[in-house]
């Protein structure tokens, strides 16, 4: 199994650790909902050094990932950082990715541990830009600063002003000494960074990040990664996102620009969006008692008519809810549908798929 | 390091079985508590409920995760302990003092079968 950098210092704080995406990786280390907590209320740091890394630099490197990306790359300027997708051309969803852009003939692609190396293949197999495609995923460590407290915390190690860093946006900075990007992006619906270096350079920020921060900080494992993402809707790749699956039908339309420049999937989406898509992911509630999980399947009477993408009894507003793939029209607000739970029929109400509110510093 | 406490009997799947004026109390083990990490839900079997040994008696689920408890014997539910519907973590604070079923033991032979605390212990270290 692949280790990253930070490998030995979570083994050190007592972290459990588990197979995630090839990597030997902390799931938690005191506890989900205390780091969870500690992220909506002040600052946490999390390990995502298992993130894939793709560099593109050409003199049409902006045409070729406007080409393969949904969102509108042909827009950004330089240090800018937008989110999509990049799709087959059935409109299902290779992954979902960041695209940071450092000038025309050069971008950086951030994406899913899970799906690096398909993607690296995918990439190199649609360039027909005569651009240089290099997987950069083992030359770099990333960690992510989330929470309320991160600016703070973060600025008492650098001379350059984070406010100049606005949301999205991305700048190579000196972090106590060491030379990093840093991107105003995140996974957790609060305000926070990521932060990208060489290892040696990743781990020493770690280190003095938690010594600096105090009782304000902890470290965060993948457990409290997902319920933090899950509950502000933001997607996971195998869970709302897949290559069956078309943002459209995601509900992640944002990320594509069906007006701006052709992308691969693009005439499917089009299609979609003029006929209305069949099913759509909605958020649920559940009434009676139990947890809903991810694979479960939801029922109109005797028809299935979906599943459950991601479930968690949320540790923010304790509410059991789940973000759900549903068959129209039973996507409706306020549809009563049940769900099925160790062979047991359990009632559930559509409710909107934002349980809990961003805090984005904008 | 897990509590193993002697005197009880123990399942390969981390349950105990603690005889007392001739019934059954079940409960999951300490080290299946810190395996699963903070429990949020306990799903409980009902009165007179059947139990079969090896099957299902009810499950308890982590923030991340659902585990089926496996009844260790056959028998009929008594009663279920009815505080771990609002108060779950309870099976996280003591596992062994907040059982989750009381059953009537319909074949005493079948808790022979049953790990003791020494073969517990070798299992879950």
């Amino acid at each position: 199994m692949k280790t990253t950098a930070l490998h030995g210092l979570h083994v050190a704080l007592g972290a459990k650790m588990t197979e995630f995406a090839g990597y030997d990786m902390p799931i938690v280390y005191s506890s989900i909902t205390e780091e969870h907590l500690k992220v909506r209320n002040e600052c946490g740091i999390f390990d995502v050094s298992h993130m894939g890394e793709i560099c593109i630099r050409g003199d049409r490197a902006t045409e070729f990932v406007d080409y393969i990306f949904t969102n509108d790359v042909a827009s950004m300027h330089e240090h800018q950082v937008l989110y999509g997708m990049l799709l087959y051309e059935t409109g299902g969803v290779v992954d979902d990715l960041l695209v940071y852009k450092f000038k025309d003939d050069h971008y950086l692609l951030v994406v899913n541990a899970s799906n690096k190396d398909k993607d690296f293949e995918w990439v190199k197999s649609q360039n027909t830009f005569g651009c240089t495609v290099t997987n950069e995923s083992d030359n770099f460590s990333e960690v992510a600063l989330q929470g309320p407290y991160s600016e703070t915390l973060l600025q008492t190690l650098t001379d350059s002003n984070l406010d100049d860093i606005a949301f999205f946006h991305f700048d190579t900075i000196i972090v106590s000494g060491e030379e990093v990007l840093v991107s105003r992006t995140g996974y957790t619906g609060e305000d926070g960074f990521e932060i990208y270096g060489r290892h040696d350079s990743i781990v020493s920020i770690w280190e003095i990040l938690l010594e600096q921060g105090g009782d304000k900080i902890l470290p965060i494992g993948l457990g409290a990664r997902d319920t933090l993402r899950f509950e502000v809707n933001l997607p996971l790749y195998g869970n709302e996102l897949d290559k069956d699956i078309t943002p459209l039908e995601s509900g992640y339309g944002f990320a594509v620009k069906l007006d701006a420049a052709d992308f691969i999937g693009k005439d499917v989406l089009v299609k979609q969006k003029a006929n209305k898509t069949t099913k759509r992911i909605c958020g649920l509630e559940l009434l009676d008692k139990g947890i809903l999980r991810h694979g479960y399947k939801v029922y109109n009477g005797d028809e299935q008519v979906g599943y459950i993408t991601t479930g968690y009894k949320s540790p923010s507003t304790g509410k059991t809810v789940a973000l759900a793939m549903i068959n129209r029209p039973h996507e409706k607000l306020g549809t009563s549908l049940e769900v099925e739970i160790r062979n047991k029929r359990k009632s559930v109400v559509v409710i909107k798929k934002k349980f809990y509110n961003k805090s984005y510093k904008k | 390091m897990s509590k193993v406490l002697e005197r009880l009997y123990y399942t390969n799947s981390h349950e105990w079985v603690k005889v007392e004026d001739g019934f059954a109390y079940i409960g999951i083990t300490d080290y299946a508590q810190k395996s699963l990490g903070e429990i949020v839900f306990v799903e409980l079997p009902e009165e007179d409920d059947a139990l079969e040994a090896g099957g299902e008696l009810g499950a308890v689920e982590s923030v991340k995760a659902a585990s089926d408890i496996l009844s260790p014997i056959t028998g009929t539910v008594v009663m279920a302990n009815d505080d771990l519907e609002d108060s779950p973590e309870l099976l996280n604070e003591d596992p062994y003092e907040n059982w989750i079923v009381k059953v009537d033991i319909e074949d005493k032979s079948e808790l022979e079968e049953l790990l003791n605390a020494t073969e517990y212990k070798a299992i879950s270290e």
